[in-house]
Formats: structure tokens, C-alpha cells, sequence
């Protein structure tokens, strides 16, 4: 089993993993375990999570993609991201300096673990403003319902 | 299902908190080229600004949210970018050229076609 606080969000383990990821943030990475898919920060792409009643949607903040290139595959419950971002310096050669290089190029593939209810078949993709925002239908058996009392 | 709005409130721009967004500068024979990570802000939500000899750029994350979103998980959580560099005097601030295209911002400043050796004339008496 694999630790991850997308499947018990509002769970004590969620919690102390908020708490990890604040006191990190704060004092540096601590020798404590953290969720087995999360990256170094300020990895490409960063990742928001939200859900709504009737479905998932998944933000990965990837700037200046190829939308084509870019490969989104839901296997077993785990959402995954992956593409390839250019390296925009020029060649190294005469007369050009870099004065800084922070942008992260190369390979990349980040995964999310989804909650059971949802159906991988129902999944919607969209690329705007350098965010890739990926949308997954929960289960009509997980949405709520209003009982009407007799 | 989904309407356009910031993901978070904003306030007085000033006030904000901010992120600094990654970049890349390089400089050759023409002008300095800088490139700056700025996922989700649409481009009416840019603001570049040039005061003197500084730089100034800012953006504002806005992000399509359905009806009763709920945040699950969040490693972006200020929807602001700001970042300020100071200029060279050979830099033509008036000539800048600058583009937003899929959250990456790419501004050109050229230095002065004619960055002429002044000369200082000497009175005499």
C-alpha cells in the first residue's frame, strides 16, 4: 500500500502530512517519510488537487509545453503526467552569457493517486496558459443523493 | 461547468504575497533575453513595468474552477508572481519587446543602437 494523502484527505494522516510539508517549507527537509510520489519542491510540474461533488480535476502548473507531447495515462488509480520541456538558453558560444538558468528543462513525469470513486473512462484534458488541467468524472454511485422521506 | 474566476480573492495588488517565478536571463551581442515561468496567468493579467532602471513583472494566477471545488491538495498556493530586476543604462527600456505564450513570459530588451561615448568639453576660464 502506498502512502498518499489524496485517498484520506481530511484524515489524520492528511494532516500530519500538511503539518510535514509546512515544517519542511520551514526548517529544511526533516527525516521524516513523505508521500512516496512527492518531488522536491519547486519540481516541474507543480500540482494543485480539488474535487467537487461529481468530479476530480487536477491542476499541473507546466509552462511552455507542447500540448501534443505531452502523455496522460490513468493505470490502476494513479493519474500520470508526462512530457518534455525544451531548454529555451542558446547554444553556448561566443558573446553570449547566462547570467541565470532556473528553469527546469528535460524530461519530466509526476503521478497522483486518485480516489477509488472515479471512472478512468470519463477523463477530460485541457492545456491553457502553461496549465494543464486534467478533469476525472467521479462514480454516479459516489455522487450525492437526495432521499426523499416517506 | 466552469466559470472564469481567480482562484483566489486579490486584494491590493502591492500587499500581496507573491512567488518569485524561475527565470532565465541571457545577454549577447544585441540585448539581454529573459525568460519567466509564469503557469496560469492569462495575459490581462501580466503587468510589466519599467520605472527608471528597474524591472518590474507581476502576474496573477487565474485558474477555471467548477462550482464547489474543494482543495484536496496544494503545492502552488500563492496565485502571484512578482519579480523586480534593475537595469543597465545601455538597455533601451523603450524598446522592449515582450510575449506570453502558454504561461512562459519572454521579454527582449535590445541595448542602444547608438550607446555613443559622451564628450565632455572642458570650459575654460
Amino acid at each position: 500500500m502506498y502512502e498518499s494523502l489524496l485517498n484520506y484527505p481530511n484524515s489524520l494522516f492528511g494532516q500530519f502530512e500538511r503539518l510535514r510539508r509546512e515544517l519542511d517549507d520551514a526548517f529544511g527537509v526533516s527525516g521524516l517519510p513523505s508521500s512516496i510520489r512527492s518531488v522536491a519542491a519547486g519540481g516541474v510540474p507543480a500540482i494543485n488537487v480539488g474535487r467537487t461533488s461529481n468530479s476530480v480535476e487536477v491542476y499541473a502548473f507546466a509552462p511552455g509545453l507542447d500540448a501534443s507531447k505531452v502523455d496522460v495515462t490513468i493505470d490502476r488509480g494513479v493519474l500520470r503526467i508526462t512530457g518534455e520541456r525544451a531548454s529555451s538558453l542558446p547554444e553556448q558560444r561566443e558573446g553570449v552569457n547566462v547570467y541565470a538558468h532556473e528553469r527546469g528543462a528535460g524530461r519530466f513525469t509526476r503521478a497522483v493517486a486518485l480516489p477509488d470513486d472515479v471512472d478512468p473512462t470519463q477523463v477530460k484534458a485541457n492545456y491553457r496558459d502553461g496549465v494543464l488541467l486534467i478533469s476525472v468524472a467521479r462514480r454516479e454511485s459516489a455522487q450525492p443523493k437526495r432521499i426523499t422521506v416517506q | 461547468m466552469s466559470t472564469n474566476q481567480p482562484a483566489v480573492r486579490s486584494g491590493d495588488a502591492d500587499t500581496q504575497r507573491a512567488v518569485l517565478p524561475a527565470v532565465d536571463v541571457y545577454e549577447d551581442q544585441s540585448g539581454i533575453t529573459l525568460l519567466a515561468d509564469m503557469p496560469g496567468v492569462p495575459k490581462d493579467r501580466l503587468e510589466l513595468k519599467v520605472e527608471a532602471d528597474t524591472l518590474s513583472i507581476e502576474g496573477q494566477v487565474v485558474a477555471s474552477t467548477p462550482e464547489g471545488l474543494e482543495a484536496v491538495y496544494a503545492e502552488v498556493r500563492v496565485p502571484r508572481y512578482r519579480r523586480t530586476f534593475t537595469l543597465s543604462r545601455e538597455l533601451d527600456t523603450t524598446k522592449v519587446d515582450a510575449s506570453l505564450k502558454d504561461g512562459v513570459l519572454t521579454l527582449r530588451i535590445p541595448k542602444q543602437a547608438h550607446a555613443q561615448p559622451r564628450r565632455i568639453e572642458v570650459q575654460a576660464g
